[in-house]
């Protein structure tokens, strides 16, 4: 870290279209900040991937840097073609919880297995703010959203729990209260290898709080805080307990091969085939 | 599994298409398994590890098609292939490929549908989707070989267009045409005229406009590429609000390949100028007409044909003029009725349009029943 940390060395001279109060803006500075800290000067060595919502918008094109925004939950194989193909650069996906495990959510669980080397972070905003606040596979059961308007009955995904079970390498869940451990959890994943997933849940002030009750983001970010749960102490409680709750930290960390280690060992002794 | 030598082998369409593809300089494949297209993702996987090349079996055709756009702008030349259904799930990732100008090929080797229809069944049904098969305002190129030769010629010369035009290009075959075996001569490599997409100079911004067919950079190159299936500025940057950066985009992508129709256009022609039958076909079917041609003109009609290697854009002023000459133009296809619209709207009443179609089961139109229809159209026209 040679120079003071300033967002706008990275970002390129637009105007961000975000919501003022947008969990989006946490998300895009934890991310640079993590960065920045682990020494980078600037984006050169990221290849950016993302698909479509507000959080798709991060890197594309706000970023200084190669960013690939492709259609709708597409993210991920577009980002598999990049990596296997161009291995030097890493690989960092964005996107919200309705593009990466609503739509795309084959893609995602397949990336997990294949162990592709790639960091999604995930912004998990519990709806469809894009569209206007329709109801999302992460939504909490009840809420009522423009497409439930007498609440959801439907149960929400864990996203984070099954990138871990899937085979993730890493695999951790972080609100936007959260900058300081959210920020760390984004350094020790890009010095990884393999899978790894950050899920941020993330308040969207204009599609989802006004309408769940909430005055203001801070009221939101103040409900994060006081539901989230250190994954060691969820553990310990029951199915009752944690509904309503965050459970936030690592769900995994672990070394496995990575798709472009066996893909590259297979081409090796492929070569040296004499039939 | 080596790379075969100059020479003739005795090939099925599938195995051709590949050894095509990778003559042009295709190393990355992903695909889905899918009949009748299956034994191109199974010779890929056999042949392209062993000269450096990656082929992935992905988790449906949306990531296949997804990864090789991925790997298009990663700087590799970069092939799926599929049918019908598969084609049908593809259509989202083909607009995007033509919106943001990704250079790569798509095998859609036809069956029987719609649906899951006749799956081992041969059929030209996905001609008007590989033209209109995605939404907006899309202009195609798509290739119809009709021999497993022309599996080899035909997918170098769509690896050649994708590259030159910035496009993706469409292989338009069929389950006969890659499921037969026949003699194929593969040349020797260097002789193979093969396209590269043009590079940016270290100091070029615009990615998306200003020229044509402007220069494509490689992601980690430095140049902050930003792509999008948004509507974009000449460098990318995406304007979902401002009508004239849509009209100048959109109508430049299309007009890239609406302006170079001449120069896109390929067709075997015989006849043509003088000619009282005309015949217009493609794929498999146009394998009946050589047949047909050779007996009508035993019995002295005046016969000819023109046979589409490239399907779009339409080559209308070929068909156009072959309708000046013509009394009638008879359109056989394995379908209810699709390019023969085409060529009705193009002869503008100059000659009488004929269909001659068929369906189900795999049945091919036979010279027999080409000739029968020849000679009917014939005796009418006395």
């Amino acid at each position: 870290m040679t120079e003071t940390f300033s967002i706008q060395n990275h970002l390129r001279d637009l105007r961000l279209p975000f919501c003022p109060g947008c969990g989006i803006f946490t998300v895009m500075d934890a991310f640079l900040r993590a960065v920045h800290e682990l020494g980078y000067e600037d984006l050169s060595k990221f290849v950016f991937c993302s698909g479509i919502g507000c959080s798709s918008w991060i890197c594309s094109p706000y970023f200084k840097a190669d960013s690939i925004h492709t259609p709708h939950g597409r993210s991920i194989p577009v980002a598999t073609g990049i990596k296997l193909f161009h291995l030097d650069r890493d690989v960092v996906i964005f996107g919200g919880d309705g593009d990466i495990v609503g739509i795309g959510l084959s893609h995602f669980i397949h990336a997990a297995r294949r162990n592709l080397d790639a960091l999604v972070i995930m912004v998990n905003n519990m709806v469809y703010g894009m569209t206007g606040g329709q109801v999302a596979p992460t939504t909490p059961f009840n809420m009522k959203t423009t497409t439930t308007p007498y609440g959801s009955f439907e149960q929400p995904l864990d996203a984070a729990r099954l990138a871990a079970t899937a085979g993730a390498c890493y695999s951790a869940r972080w609100t936007t209260a959260h900058p300081k451990e959210l920020r760390e959890s984004i350094k020790k994943a890009i010095k990884m290898k393999g899978f790894r997933f950050i899920e941020v849940v993330s308040q969207c002030p204009t599609a989802y709080g006004r309408r769940a009750g909430f005055k203001n983001v801070s009221e939101m970010l103040k409900w994060f805080k006081e539901n989230a749960t250190p994954i060691q102490q969820a553990e310990t409680m029951s199915k009752t307990e944690l509904e309503e709750r965050i459970v936030v930290g690592k769900f995994v960390e672990r070394r496995r091969p990575t798709i472009v280690e066996n893909i590259y060992a297979m081409i090796k002794e492929a070569q040296t085939d004499e039939r | 599994m080596k790379s075969p030598e100059p020479n003739r082998y005795f090939w099925q369409g599938n195995e051709a298409c590949v050894e095509g593809a990778i003559t042009a300089g295709c190393r990355f494949f992903a695909g889905y398994p899918i009949t009748p297209a299956s034994e191109i993702a199974e010779h890929m996987s056999k042949r392209l590890p062993r000269i450096g090349g990656i082929a992935i079996q992905m988790e449906d055709e949306m990531a296949s098609i997804g990864a090789i756009i991925g790997a298009s702008w990663a700087g590799a030349k970069a092939m799926t292939a599929t049918s019908g259904p598969g084609f049908s799930l593809m259509q989202e990732f083909i607009g995007y490929a033509f919106m943001t100008e990704t250079p790569c090929v798509i095998v859609d080797v036809q069956r029987a549908g719609p649906s899951t229809g006749q799956a081992t069944k041969c059929a030209q049904g996905d001609v008007m989707q590989s033209r209109w098969g995605t939404h907006g305002d899309y202009s195609a190129i798509v290739l119809s070989p009709n021999s497993v030769q022309e599996m080899f010629t035909l997918t170098v010369r769509a690896f050649n267009l994708a590259e030159k035009y910035r496009t993706p290009v469409i292989l338009l075959s069929d389950e006969t045409i890659t499921h037969m075996r026949e003699q194929i001569t593969v040349p020797p490599p260097d002789s193979v005229k093969t396209t590269n997409r043009k590079k940016p100079r270290a100091e070029e911004t615009a990615f998306f406009g200003s020229e044509e067919i402007p220069p494509m950079p490689t992601v980690g190159q430095g140049f902050n590429i930003a792509v999008t299936g948004s509507t974009h500025d000449e460098y990318g940057i995406r304007f979902t609000a401002d009508s004239n950066v849509h009209r100048k985009l959109v109508e430049r992508l299309n007009n890239k390949i609406r302006n170079h129709t001449e120069e896109i256009s390929d067709v075997e022609s015989y006849n043509a100028e003088d000619c009282r039958i005309g015949i217009v076909s493609y794929g498999c079917t146009s394998r009946a007409v050589y047949e047909a041609v050779e007996k009508a003109e035993a019995e002295g009609i005046k016969t000819g044909y023109i046979r589409l290697k490239t399907i779009w854009p339409f080559p209308e002023k070929i068909v156009g003029k072959l309708a000046e000459k013509a009394d009638k133009i008879i359109v056989p296809e394995l379908n209810l009725r699709q390019i023969y619209y085409e060529v009705e709207r193009t002869a503008k009443g100059l000659a009488k349009v004929i269909p001659l179609n068929k369906i189900g089961g795999g049945e091919l139109i036979t010279p027999e029943e080409l000739l029968a229809k020849i000679l009917q159209e014939a005796e009418e026209n006395d």
